[in-house]
């Protein structure tokens, strides 16, 4: 047989079809994160400033800062990934470290994760109201503080406990994948040096792992820091100047402020500055969060290869 | 190595009575009894299948991992019966060493490596856990290549290093018995000699159990050899009677290349 070295017209039309539409699409993706970072720079850099970051809202959310939000936020998202982090990663241990790999119980957990992925975040909300602060919260309040109405109402803590429950399927899956990927023969090379189970987990498993359970943990942090809408019920004030100071006390979030200044606000005109400047500040401080994983992860890649 | 018929028999190590080993309903193994004896380089030939690496990997209980395997009959070390109700496998691994076919060092560095069946099992000053891993390293002869890099990454030794390192990791915890699965196939022909070359020095020390599916590295490292086929032991003899003088049909044809 003749072999054939001439590129034939259909596979170079071929080619070029693809590159067009890899093309297009990397411009669509690229071009609308472009559109929304230098929409929102443009207009929420001019009210941005020094006292926005440090200030309280004040004249009825047409002046002042962000300030409590911000806290808020932060202090939410710290809550949510120490609590949700350190369980989704026991389970995922659990699931792949553990159970055998034709458990039933296993198989169950993992389809409830991947429901869970699937809920939307409203119904989160719901179930945090449910849960926490209908039932947990009072039996809190009953049994532990003599019946004075602390848990049993919306406050940071149940809102940081939802977002936890919310980004649980994220850490899961991530640690899971990353479990997977350490080889067994590494496995085999603890236990053929007299590690217990556990040894084996904790000392080499795990450690391999981390930069794959960070990856997990940025995605939760993200997700958590964004959404919105499970806070509705469960602990986003309104409107409150002052930072929680106990877990029980209501916060203010910077998305929920968002959807305040643009659906609430009494005049449109003299609250979009101030809009676009928490937007701004939204988006820094999610891409700050993930770059600053992004590093730790990397450091850590660095570390270990 | 060379021993003369004079010389009486060296003491038995392991001794291993009616093993068996099957995976689910299928028997991979036995049952065979066998005496693996003291500071002795044993070696495993027979072809790909026939159980060589199901046996090693009874013999310190590495097949308790494997959820399907059934081990029956009796492995008894120094006289001590290794699969007895009260013995825990992981005590039993300490006593005897393994290093695999692939080099599967930790991506830690390379003393870490070393130190860490030490680390472990109880807590060490530091001083004494480097004197180990120095130590082990010299037995394993590749203190000299890395005795200025203790700190770096393990991953970043060649491959004929990264398999001496796994051996001085195993010999850190100072076992009995070293168990070896082709540990030198993966490896080029100068990095081979430098751990055939190894075996025979550690002899010296430990008893050690290697699977090879070279003939001549057989020969050359063991004194002892046994030939496994269909999860059977065929043959078990001096080494030089093996190659030499078998009184099997099918170890003679084995160790003359006919099949394989
Ligand atoms: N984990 C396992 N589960 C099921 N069957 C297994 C398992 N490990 C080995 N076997 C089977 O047991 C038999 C013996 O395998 P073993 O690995 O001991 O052979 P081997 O002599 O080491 O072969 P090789 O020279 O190719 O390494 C084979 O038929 C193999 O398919
Ligand atoms: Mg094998």
């Amino acid at each position: 047989m003749k072999l054939k070295l001439k590129r034939t017209k259909r596979n170079a039309l071929g080619d070029i079809a693809l590159i067009l539409a890899s093309a297009l699409a990397l411009l669509l993706v690229i071009g609308s994160l472009a559109v929304i970072v230098i929409d929102v720079g443009i207009h929420g850099y001019e009210r941005l400033s020094w006292a926005f970051l440090t200030e309280s809202p004040d004249n009825g959310m047409m002046g002042g800062g962000i300030f409590p939000a911000i806290v808020g936020t932060t202090a939410m998202v710290f809550l949510m990934t120490l609590a949700g982090v350190p369980i989704g990663v026991a389970t995922a241990v659990y699931l792949h470290e553990y159970a055998a790999p034709d458990s039933r119980f296993a198989k169950l957990v993992r389809i409830a994760v991947q429901n869970l992925a699937g809920v939307p975040s409203i119904v989160f909300g719901l179930f945090g109201l449910g849960f926490f602060i209908q039932w947990v919260g009072p039996g809190i309040d009953r049994f532990l503080l003599g019946g004075a109405r602390m848990f049993g109402q919306p406050g940071i803590l149940w809102a940081s406990l939802t977002m936890a429950v919310l980004t649980l399927p994220v850490v899961i899956v991530a640690t899971e994948e990353a479990l997977s990927n350490v080889p067994n023969s590494v496995r085999e090379a603890a236990f053929a040096l007299g590690a217990t189970k556990f040894q084996v987990v904790a000392t080499v498993v795990v450690p391999q792992s981390l930069a794959g359970i960070l990856t997990g943990g940025i995605l939760a942090v993200s997700r958590g820091a964004g959404e919105v809408a499970p806070l509705l019920f469960t602990g986003a004030a309104y409107f409150l100047p002052e930072l929680p100071s106990r877990f029980s006390d209501q916060f203010m979030h910077l998305g929920y402020h968002v959807y305040v200044l643009s659906t609430q606000s009494p005049d449109v005109d003299a609250t979009q500055p101030i809009l676009y400047a928490t937007v701004l500040v939204l988006l820094a401080l999610v891409f700050m969060l993930n770059l600053t994983a992004m590093v730790a992860r990397s450091r850590m890649r660095r570390h270990f290869a | 190595m060379e021993r003369t018929s004079t010389t009486p028999p060296p003491s038995v190590k392991l001794s291993i009575r009616d093993l068996q080993v099957s995976y689910g309903s299928k028997r991979a193994l036995g049952p065979i009894s066998v005496d693996i004896y003291e500071r002795n380089v044993t070696a495993l030939i027979g072809p790909s299948g026939c159980g060589k690496s199901t046996f090693l990997r009874s013999l310190n209980r590495m097949n308790d991992l494997v959820p399907s395997a059934q081990i029956e009959g009796s492995v008894k070390l120094d006289g001590t019966e290794l699969y007895g109700a009260q013995v825990d496998p992981v005590g039993v691994r300490r006593r005897i060493g393994m290093v695999f076919q692939q080099s599967n060092p930790f991506p830690k560095s390379i003393a870490e490596n070393v130190a860490y069946g030490l680390k472990i099992e109880k807590k060490l000053q530091k001083s004494e856990i480097r004197d180990r891993v120095e130590q082990a390293l010299r037995r394993s002869a590749l203190w000299e290549e890395v005795k200025d890099r203790l700190d770096e990454s393990a991953l970043r030794l060649s491959g004929g290093q990264q398999q001496r390192l796994c051996i001085a990791r195993a010999l850190a915890v100072n076992p009995d018995v070293l168990l070896m699965d082709e540990p030198a196939s993966a490896l080029d022909p100068i990095a081979t000699a430098r751990i055939e070359q190894l075996i025979h020095e550690l002899s010296a020390s430990v008893t050690v159990v290697i699977v090879t599916h070279n003939l001549q590295q057989a020969a050359r490292v063991s004194s002892y050899t046994a030939f496994f086929y269909l999860g059977d032991l065929v043959e078990y003899n001096r080494t030089e009677v093996i190659f030499r003088n078998p009184s099997q049909e099918k170890t003679e044809e084995y160790v003359t290349g006919k099949f394989g």
